[in-house]
């Protein structure tokens, strides 16, 4: 409950709320808790045809654990650059955002084009495809749409990117760059979820 | 706009008119009711249930409909008091501001769910009673739900026949549900509830049937076009009889000497319909229904077909033009063709 | 007044034209214009299913009827469903959300205007693209719940399947962005002093009913994602041959299929509990308890879904465990009816068209509720599933329940909206003959059902009892038509002729009804401070403990009005909104498509985006 003195304070930035929360930041949280039901659907469904498989390779059989971790670390990495972007923000430092905003973007397209590669192999090299087996329609269909989001992240980034460095950036936009933050963590921790269901848990 | 208006007379008038017509439709739907009744007694009713499994369901469903019966007059009768008692009288003032009773509100939230009680204690004991493994004197019944026919096999008679189910009376017959196509529901109301066929899944149902009789079956999951024609008959015999009509299918084919249907048994065999037909000793196709005692059964085709010599030509002719959909291809038959093939078809008793 | 023409919608020039007049409402932002393209739209499709409905009815008139046959019967009906449900219900329940939650919560629009035009395009060009299969002769045939493995193409290789799974996809997308933007709105934009608690219980129905979209939908979307792939690009999801299983179709889907009934449900719960008040003249009884039921409602109501399932097998420990939370929530669904009744007793009950549609929902949710607490009981269910008897019960709660409720609301905010009164007389016939046509069409569904007839089917048997009820059914369905042709009349008429309707024509409670009908641009010239629930009645009459009404504010004065800033139009919903279409149509005709579409779909995101950054001096947010 805000009393009125306070709501007229407020009143001159459109985007603060009686909570005093923002109100983009209210709508990337409520957007971030229906994509958790959107991955849970999928991770079900994975974990429902977990060893269903008739036919194909076995998870086993094309999986590359290492290459995998590397690619998961990279993400986590990311993480950490997306809040060094937003601190240099904070400070003003608008060409030090922009530099950790590119590096972040910079792993998140490392780790898709990891996926790119992974995906490949195991067409090209094992066999296994969409509509291969249960295993194929299942794996590629979850990463896919995950890898889809970290598309989605990375091109946000570079064009937050672009735009600070076209000088259409700086501090007074940092609850814009925030909620592109809290997508990208978003992203991770979905990562993590995924990468233990698929590849760590036998 | 504080000071209530009293109800202009035109508005009355109008009011009251709106009344009368509500008066006579609702005469005219009792009248209705009367001249008809509500006739419980029908081929497919569910409340005259005719096994033990759909008494079971048919006592629970007594129990919750005498309450909801009773819960519904309680609720509409007070509301529509309500609505007299307390209608808005020509300069009442503004009434009482009454914001909840809490003591009033647990007490009717507790009853309520107290009621729902007496509902979930039978529920859950007929859940578990209904789906107990059967004993290993059961009957055994294999059916499968095809896009739009019913296949019933009997392991232990090695008997397999289409869209007519035969049963003994008095004993408890297990059914092995499955789908070789898509999801269909196996229902036989007045020998209980159903259960899907479903593609990859074996599903059970066992039941006593208690009373001899001829019930009519019907596909209940929307299952395509022809979902409305995917029938079946259930007989349910005392024991006896119901050991003839074993006898009977366990019979090879009948070797009719009429020409004709000589004739048609030459057609059979050297054309596609082999591919998809078996009559024991002449084709093995599993597509369609078995046919070596297709004379047996009254009607075909989902049993929505009276077996007729006329229906029979027809339907061999041009199946989809009797059954939209029908899987069943045109071979392209003469009526030369179709009614030799119809007359030999005919003598499979 | 001079600063009232600041607002207009548009520069005054384009008003004035008849073109103007359109792009003003193309580009609109203001959530009220917007409430009502929804109210409109639905509408329109509310007759388009209702007429697919007289269809089904007229061919089931008699046993084996050849008006339709079976392809276009299934069509019928899954189009009916399907319309009924996501171009009906759900946008004429948006369109009162988009109207009156801000004015009820005091606010001067959504949280995001823009966002919310978005949601409408979207709609409409799901609404359009799936009925357009109608025009090529592939109006889906899967049923509205589209069971797999008979949707692969498998077994429907047609692009009816196609259609409906895809025009899903796009009206799920609508009903999410606008769900986000209606829980930021209710969470952040509430007027100084208005707690959660003292919100009106409509805004907390729609509260609830949001959660459950944001959080239900995605089910649904992955269920058709799934179907999708399978259908476009051979993954084996639903295909039993490799080993997939149809019932992750089924739990996929009602697990968004059961909170989808609350969400059907909820926001005309929200209606009747401010109408009943209103006209009674007494508070809600026990708003916090119906608030609470609600808020149980919408979480408990992700425990159920496999009530949906009791045939298939699921085993007794499940089929037990879904019984007990099915009859766990008809507890809260059940008592608020009672609430309700508690309302109006000791009140001082003025009968006019928006009562008689509230208590025209008590009733017939009663009735449908209590067929519900036969489905859930299993053993019952197994009778009662798929045929006439679940039938009855879901257009007792749907049709009985949700529209006599959003019919309740329409008479009730109609001069808010319109500023003119509805006649009274023709609403109440307009009541009577839908309430008669209504039980005349459904309540003899409870015997048929009871008497074996499955649902789904095109044609039956004359020789199984079903013929008489048929009969007077389908007539019941074409008084209800009838019905609405007072309904229609009633509009028209009162276009030009009706009444003035002021403030507060009905003495209400709520803050829409502090400022005038049809409300200006801003809603409110001052936003309003809120010390209770009820709070403009409180005004009125004090707090009935025999205290003074409440001093009244100051009057407004231009300087404040000349303050307020309000968004512009903006006409890149629309064109956002045209590319997705373009996207997603493409799925059926071209990649090629496909990747123009999403690259136009990128752009235009970005520019929606950069619209309002950096914004000239003097435009809002």
């Amino acid at each position: 409950m805000v009393d009125h003195a306070s709501a007229v304070a407020h009143a001159h930035d459109p985007n603060i709320g009686t909570t005093g929360l923002d109100n983009r930041k209210v709508g990337m949280w409520a957007f971030l808790g229906s994509d958790c039901m959107f991955f849970g659907s999928l991770i079900g469904t994975y974990l429902a045809y977990k060893g269903k498989s008739i036919s194909g390779p076995l998870p086993h059989q094309v999986f590359d654990i290492p290459l995998t971790s590397y690619s998961a670390a990279l993400l986590l990495a990311s993480s950490l650059t997306m809040v060094l972007a937003l601190a240099a923000l904070q400070e003003s430092r608008v060409k030090k955002a922009a530099g950790w905003l590119f590096v972040t973007a910079m792993l998140g397209l490392h780790f898709v084009l990891n996926q790119v590669y992974e995906f490949t192999t195991f067409a090209l090299h094992h066999g296994l495809k969409l509509s291969t087996s249960l295993f194929g329609s299942t794996f590629f269909v979850l990463t896919g749409f995950h890898g889809a989001h970290v598309t989605g992240g990375v091109i946000w980034l570079l064009i937050l990117v672009m735009l600070a460095l076209r000088g259409k950036i700086d501090a007074r936009d940092y609850t814009k760059v925030e909620i592109a933050g809290l997508y990208w963590h978003f992203v991770d921790i979905v990562w993590i979820a995924i990468f233990t269901v698929i590849y760590l848990i036998p | 706009m504080t000071t209530p208006r009293p109800t202009p007379p035109r508005l009355r008038r109008r009011f009251d008119w709106s009344l009368a017509c509500l008066l006579g439709a609702v005469l005219l739907l009792a009248c209705s009711c009367s001249a008809v009744g509500w006739n419980w007694d029908t081929p497919m009713t569910t409340v005259i249930p005719k096994s033990d499994f759909g008494m079971l369901i048919h006592d629970i469903f007594m129990l919750i409909s005498w309450w909801t019966l009773g819960i519904f007059l309680a609720v509409e009768t007070v509301l529509v008091w309500v609505c007299w008692r307390y209608r808005d009288r020509a300069g009442a003032p503004i009434p009482k501001q009454i914001h909840g009773h809490t003591t009033l509100e647990v007490g009717w939230t507790i009853a309520f769910a107290v009621i729902l009680l007496v509902f979930a204690i039978p529920t859950i004991r007929v859940i578990f009673k209904t789906q107990e493994a059967p004993a290993a004197t059961a009957l055994r019944v294999d059916v499968l739900g095809h896009q739009w026919w019913w296949e019933f096999r009997y392991p232990q008679f090695k008997i397999t026949t289409a869209n007519e189910l035969h049963l003994p009376k008095g004993q408890t017959a297990t059914f092995l549900l499955n789908a070789p196509d898509v999801i269909h529901s196996f229902w036989m109301p007045q020998l209980g509830g159903k259960r899907d066929v479903v593609p990859r899944r074996v599903n059970h149902l066992t039941l006593t049937p208690q009373v001899a009789g001829e019930y009519p079956g019907q596909c209940a999951e929307y299952c395509g076009v022809s979902h409305a024609n995917m029938r079946f008959r259930v007989y349910v015999h005392e024991p006896a009889d119901f050991e003839k009509w074993v006898k009977q299918q366990q019979a090879p084919p009948v070797e009719s000497p009429d020409p004709l249907a000589q004739q048609g048994k030459t057609i059979f065999s050297s054309s596609a319909c082999v591919g998809c037909h078996t009559i024991s000793g002449i084709s093995a196709g599993h597509i369609g229904p078995d046919l070596t005692h297709f004379a047996s059964r009254t009607r075909f085709a989902g049993a929505l077909i009276d077996t007729t010599p006329d229906n029979v030509a027809k339907w061999i002719e041009n199946p989809d033009h009797m059954k939209p959909g029908a899987l069943m291809p045109n071979l392209g038959m003469t009526p030369e063709q179709s009614k030799a093939i119809t007359a030999y078809l005919l003598s499979l008793k | 007044m001079a600063t009232q023409a600041a607002f207009m919608h548009g520069s005054k020039a384009e008003t004035e034209t008849f073109w103007g007049t359109v792009w003003s409402w193309l580009t609109t932002v203001d959530h009220k214009r917007i409430g009502i393209l929804y109210g409109t739209s639905a509408f329109i499709f509310f007759l388009v299913g209702g007429i697919e409905a007289l269809i089904m009815r007229l061919q089931l008139a008699r046993p084996d009827n050849t008006l339709v046959g079976p392809e276009r019967f299934n069509e019928l009906f899954t189009m009916h469903g399907t319309t009924m449900i996501f171009l009906a219900v759900m946008p004429l329940s948006a369109a009162f959300f988009n109207y009156m939650i801000p004015l009820m919560i005091g606010a001067r629009d959504v949280a995001f205007p823009r966002l919310n035009a978005l949601s409408y395009w979207i709609f409409l060009s799901g609404a359009l693209f799936l009925n357009s299969s109608w025009l090529f002769g592939m109006a889906p045939d899967g049923g509205w719940f589209g069971y797999a493995n008979l949707t692969t193409t498998q077994f429907s290789p047609r692009h009816t399947i196609d259609f409906w799974m895809l025009g899903l996809q796009i009206l799920g997308l609508s009903s999410m962005l606008a769900g986000f933007n209606f829980l930021v709105t209710i969470i952040n934009m509430r007027a100084p002093g208005m707690t959660l608690m003292r919100m009106p219980v409509f805004v907390w129905m729609s509260f609830v009913t949001q959660f459950l979209i944001v959080l239900a939908f995605p089910a649904i979307t992955v269920a058709l994602i799934l179907l999708m792939f399978d259908r476009f690009f051979g993954t084996l999801f639903y295909e039993p041959a490799a080993g997939g299983d149809p019932l992750l179709w089924q739990h996929l889907f009602w697990i968004f299929g059961h909170p989808e009934v609350y969400i059907l449900i909820l926001p005309a719960m929200g209606i009747v509990s401010e109408v009943l008040p209103t006209f009674a003249r007494k508070p809600l009884f026990g708003a916090p308890v119906v608030i609470y039921s609600g808020i149980m409602i919408g979480f408990f109501g992700f425990g159920v879904w496999s009530h949906h399932m009791f045939s298939v097998g699921m085993g007794p420990v499940a089929d037990a465990a879904f019984s007990i939370s099915t009859m766990l929530i008809a507890v809260p669904t059940g008592v608020k009816i009672l609430n309700w009744i508690g309302t109006l007793w000791g009140g001082s009950i003025r009968f006019k068209a928006p009562l008689y549609f509230s208590l025209g929902f008590i009733a017939m949710f009663t009735m449908g509720g209590l067929s519900g607490v036969m489905h859930a009981s299993p053993p019952v269910d197994l009778q009662q599933t798929d045929s006439y008897f679940v039938v009855a019960h879901f257009h007792y709660v749907l049709f009985g329940g949700s529209i006599f409720g959003l019919f309740s609301g329409i008479y009730y905010w109609w001069p808010k909206i319109t500023g003119k009164m509805l006649d009274d007389t023709l609403g109440r016939w307009h009541f009577w003959t839908m309430l008669i046509g209504f039980n005349m069409t459904f309540f003899p569904m409870h015997y048929l059902g009871l008497i074996g007839m499955p649902r789904r089917i095109y044609t039956y048997a004359p020789d199984l009892g079903w013929n008489h009820w048929n009969l007077i059914s389908t007539i019941g369905s074409f008084l209800i038509g009838v019905s609405l042709l007072f309904f229609i009349v009633n509009v028209f008429r009162t276009r030009r002729s009706g009444a003035v309707a002021g403030n507060d024509p009905w003495d209400a409670r709520t803050l829409e009804w502090s400022i005038p009908s049809p409300p200006p641009v801003y809603n409110f010239a001052r936003i309003p401070q809120v010390h209770d629930r009820d709070d403009f009645w409180l005004q009125k009459y004090g707090d009935g403990h025999g205290g003074a009404p409440r001093p009244k504010p100051a009057p407004v004065t231009a300087a404040e009005i000349a303050a307020i800033h309000m968004p512009d139009t903006s006409f890149w919903p629309l064109l956002l909104a045209l590319a997705l279409a373009v996207m997603v149509s493409g799925l059926m005709i071209s990649m090629v498509q496909v990747v123009i579409g999403g690259l136009l779909t990128l752009w235009l995101m970005y520019k929606f985006a950069m619209e309002l950054h950096r914004p000239a001096a003097g435009h809002g947010h």
